[in-house]
């Protein structure tokens, strides 16, 4: 991990910004000429995350540890699918992360968990669908989180960070399934309206 | 691109984004954003919602020689690297009535679709999915001018159509329009006159009954 020692914890909004661009360049050179010390860079920033995601999301350090290296496997292996257009690098990533932990927890399924980003859709409409730069939505939505009313947040939060179903944040948070989905649908109008508000 | 009516739900469109739906659920959910751009784009920011948290979560030191090991795989994979373009092959065939989420469940063709008649004007195709998951994922055949006692929807439901059309109280509901509902909403749906209303259907864990879909199938179910 020589190479990437110079990328340290990001201290603030304005090098997360950075760190994104440098993000998109990294995935640019993996797809182009299978760049290693490039994917290695990845490696150091979004290993280490996706472990502490995976461990959060109940998997224990084996597993988690597998899990990354499938995420990371991936994400060589398909560098060339990014678009800059579709989002953020680590928007990407947690794509993918999300659908390898879909797939672990199929395995009885006969089909395998397919994105819908991985399909080629009919309508050229939907290629120039998104002319927002992944960057700048990625900085609006960390601003609309933290908009969001602390009750809302935290669903939020054990949905997407402790990967719980539903029902079991409702019983966590000792409230009635209906008032977490409520709380959620509230959530994603503040977040959907601050996003197009900011942009 | 026919305008679509009916969207999914925020908390669904956040579900799916935290990847909390099930097997059933998420792929009706595809199934729409395959063809709804707006719900793509909304599903996106829950997305980025997910990056967000990635970015700035928790991190777990990984074991020693994590990277070498990784390498290792890459080059014992032989070339490894670059998207396998079976990725694009669905949807590359543009004359396809059946949206590409669903194509690998049921084919091409809308036509060959191997119905079985479960009720008077009403066929099922019924998918397997993953035993791990209690709620189920069928296609729905329904006959011109059918209608459905009017309800309210107690157990989760989300059926998006795919040809024909229905109509109730919140509007009409044709080719790509999402029935994503509350459970307090009461409606009476009705197929239109002239074409039959094809649907593709996920419902919960079955103990009673209550959506339209389901409603339709109760007779045969016997509960």
């Amino acid at each position: 991990m020589r190479s990437a020692a110079h990328l340290k914890q990001p201290a603030n909004e304005f090098e997360l910004s950075v760190r994104r661009c440098q993000h998109a360049a990294l995935l640019g050179r993996i797809a182009k000429v299978g760049d290693r010390s490039a994917f290695e860079e990845l490696f150091v920033f979004f290993g280490p995350r996706l472990k502490g995601m995976m461990m959060k999301g109940g998997a224990d350090v084996h597993a988690a540890e597998d899990l990354t290296q499938e995420v990371m496997l991936t994400i060589w292996r398909k560098a060339a699918l990014y678009a800059p257009a579709k989002g953020s690098v680590s928007t990407w990533v947690f794509t993918i992360a999300r659908n390898l932990r879909i797939d672990r927890l199929r395995k009885q399924s006969p089909y395998a968990y397919e994105d819908i980003e991985a399909l080629k859709l009919e309508s050229a409409e939907i290629d120039g669908e998104n002319a927002v730069m992944g960057n700048q939505t990625a900085e609006h939505v960390a601003q609309a989180l933290k908009q969001l009313p602390a009750t809302q947040r935290k669903i939020v939060e054990l949905a997407f960070i402790h990967d719980m179903p539903q029902s079991r944040i409702a019983e966590k948070l000792e409230l009635p399934l209906g008032t977490v989905k409520s709380r959620m649908r509230l959530a994603y109008g503040k977040l959907r309206l601050n996003l197009e508000e900011l942009q | 691109m026919t305008v679509l009516h009916h969207h999914l739900d925020g908390a669904t469109l956040l579900r799916y984004a935290s990847g909390d739906l099930d097997e059933a659920f998420s792929v009706v959910v595809a199934t729409h954003l395959a063809m709804c751009s707006e719900c793509r784009r909304a599903a996106r920011a829950g997305e980025e919602v997910g990056g967000r948290f990635l970015e700035v979560g928790d991190k777990a030191e990984l074991s020693a020689g994590s990277f070498d090991r990784l390498m290792q795989r890459i080059d014992d994979d032989g070339a490894g690297q670059f998207a396998d373009s079976a990725e694009a092959r669905h949807g590359a065939d543009g004359s396809s009535d059946v949206p590409a989420p669903l194509r690998r469940f049921v084919g091409p063709s809308l036509k060959d679709i191997p119905w079985t008649r479960v009720a008077p004007g009403v066929r099922k195709h019924a998918i397997n999915i993953s035993s791990a998951t209690s709620s189920s994922l069928y296609m729905l055949n329904i006959a011109p001018g059918r209608a459905a006692p009017e309800h309210g929807h107690g157990g989760a439901e989300i059926a998006v159509v795919l040809s024909g059309a229905y109509r109730d109280e919140l509007g009409r509901f044709g080719p790509g329009d999402v029935a994503d509902l509350d459970e307090h909403i009461e409606h009476q749906p009705k197929v239109e006159q002239g074409a039959a209303c094809i649907c593709i259907v996920a419902t919960e864990a079955p103990t009673r009954f209550k959506g339209f879909f389901s409603r339709l199938l109760q007779p045969i179910v016997g509960i």
